[in-house]
């Protein structure tokens, strides 16, 4: 169970080059709206044609531009859940499962439906139209809907961006239950980090149309290798940076030197929020920082402040703190230990 | 009071509007897919008739059906069928005119149908075929009805034309706007109102029909 994808696709300024390789479960591909995810989804799926590349189903070629292949979407095998979930609006919820279903006999037909409907719990809606039903009742039908075509592989297209955030949680417990269950591949296009952390197990980023590459997710959090992938990853704090020696590297925008394991092609040192600690006195990657700005966040105190390198927003350190910890002054020393600096081409 | 010019009136429009209809949804359901440039080209040339004079429809259609024209001459000999100054020419006449209102009000709806329905059926194996006509179509339904009924008023009123290409004669080609500007012109005003009333009631019915299925394609879209 694998797919490999490598496409290009040009449209207006845009241009999408995506590469990556995805086993069995689930594989994220991460990026910010607008960044081309959707349109690679539409390409497996075959709904939107590449210019160039090559799509490989579990040794099935969908696409392939030199070999002329490009495989109706109808025979491709592919089950894509919409972001609105694409429900026919003139059938009822029987109806959008039944036109899905290819099977020989009425009775076969029937007993599938019926079986995607107890499933799903769906008993009781059969008889509604997809208006009358709530974001995750959609969802459950969309779902039924391509599991009745018995896909090779599922794309998810930002499956639970639709609902509102009570209904959310509830619906993505639900919805890792029937990825759990679904034996292929599944592509999953979010541009949420804690949903590739809690769903995936590999993940591809994707940064203005251009991703390459998968990798673990955990690498993704602890050890991401580019600064578009760290970013994504929710880290707040990056500076430019000069590698000086293996353990040393000089941050530009920070101003400051800082020993770290440093890899042979730093560009960039980044740290997250919350990975900052309070110090009482200077020493080794302790910086003597001003106070900017305090928030009163919900559950922690985030710290604006600016660092040797000046209160520029680029030079400025976002640090996180337990409420309990911050009391008001107007310098601080920030602690940057080296195990949590993530030096990035 | 005879109800030849009602009969042949009615019958021509819902002629007309049949062949309208789907003359009207093929064209627009193909424009869809054509590249900008020729698609724009398209829209102007099957728009055209909506903004010309009727008159000048009429002037094309019998330099194509006349029966010294070439494609005339060829139906009178071939068939022995006569193109213009019969019942049947005012549907000629009737379909030109009418058929951009159905072309734009098919291709108005065909545009608002959610591009995303077709590509979730066709991942799901549904063939091009059972998407358009069981899935788009219905979803374009009020859109679509709303052209057919405007069609077919717009047919049962069409004068210009049909006075060029089928011509007044009363019991074999007369219509209702035939019929009144006949009667108008002969000063028997008081039977010319008659008529001018059944046509304002046939139009006043026809324009709540549509009105209806606006609001109700409107609330639908919600």
């Amino acid at each position: 169970m694998s797919i490999t994808v490598d496409i290009e696709k040009r449209f207006g300024d845009f241009h999408l080059r995506v590469q990556f390789e995805a086993l069995d479960a689930v594989h994220g591909l991460l990026g910010a709206s607008g960044c081309g995810k959707s349109m690679t989804l539409r390409c497996i799926a075959g709904v939107v044609r590449p210019d160039r590349g090559r799509i490989v189903v579990n040794d099935r070629v969908l696409f392939d531009s030199e070999r002329g292949i490009d495989v109706k979407p109808q025979e491709r095998r592919v089950g894509l859940l919409f972001q609105n979930y694409a429900l026919f609006p003139n059938m009822t919820v029987d109806g959008n499962l039944r036109a899905a279903v290819r099977c020989a006999s009425r009775r076969e037909a029937d007993a599938a439906v019926a079986e995607m409907l107890r499933r799903f719990r769906l008993e009781g809606l059969e008889r509604h139209r997809p208006a009358q039903l709530s974001g995750g009742q959609q969802q459950r039908v969309a779902l039924a809907r391509i599991l009745l075509t018995k896909p090779e592989i599922l794309l998810l297209d930002e499956p639970l961006s639709a609902l509102d955030s009570y209904l959310r949680w509830q619906t993505e417990l639900e919805l890792q239950e029937v990825l759990e269950d679904f034996p292929g591949t599944t592509l999953l296009v979010t541009h949420s980090r804690e949903e590739v952390h809690r769903l995936c197990r590999t993940v591809t980023v994707l940064d203005h149309g251009a991703g390459e590459g998968s990798m673990p997710v955990q690498t993704l959090f602890h050890a991401p290798e580019t600064l578009s992938a760290c970013l994504l990853s929710g880290c707040k704090n990056y500076s430019r940076a000069e590698r000086l020696d293996e353990k040393h590297i000089r941050a530009l925008d920070w101003g400051v030197t800082l020993a770290c394991g440093a890899r042979p092609d730093t560009r960039y040192v980044a740290i997250r929020a919350h990975h900052i600690a309070l110090s009482d006195m200077p020493g080794e990657n302790t910086i003597p920082c001003g106070v900017l700005r305090v928030v009163d966040d919900v559950f922690s105190t985030i710290v604006m402040a600016s660092t040797p390198g000046g209160d520029t927003a680029q030079s400025r350190l976002r640090v996180e703190l337990p409420k309990e910890a911050w009391s008001d002054r107007e310098t601080l020393y920030l602690h940057l230990a080296p195990e949590h600096l993530m030096t990035l081409k | 009071m005879d109800l030849y010019p009602l009969y042949n009136a009615l019958r021509i429009a819902a002629i007309s509007c049949v062949i309208v209809f789907f003359l009207g949804i093929f064209a627009a359901h193909f424009a869809a897919k054509l590249p900008r440039v020729i698609k724009g080209l398209l829209d102007v040339v099957l728009t055209l008739p909506l903004v010309l004079p009727p008159t000048v429809v009429g002037y094309f259609l019998l330099v194509l059906l006349g029966p010294k024209r070439v494609f005339g001459a060829w139906m009178l000999s071939t068939f022995h069928v006569r193109m213009t100054m019969v019942w049947y020419s005012a549907i000629f006449a009737s379909v030109v005119v009418a058929f951009p209102l159905m072309y734009r009000t098919a291709r108005g709806a065909f545009e608002s149908f959610d591009p995303a329905l077709r590509d979730s059926a066709q991942t799901l194996g549904l063939s091009n075929r059972y998407i358009f006509w069981r899935i788009q179509m219905p979803c374009c339904r009020q859109g679509i009805l709303a052209g057919t009924v405007l069609a077919f008023a717009r047919a049962l009123g069409e004068y210009g034309a049909t006075s060029m290409v089928a011509g007044y004669t009363p019991g074999r080609t007369a219509t209702i706007s035939t019929t009144v500007y006949q009667l108008w012109r002969t000063n028997d005003e008081a039977l010319a109102f008659r008529w001018v009333m059944i046509n304002v009631a046939i139009s006043f019915v026809v324009l709540m029909a549509v009105n209806l299925l606006e609001k109700r394609q409107r609330e639908g879209a919600r």
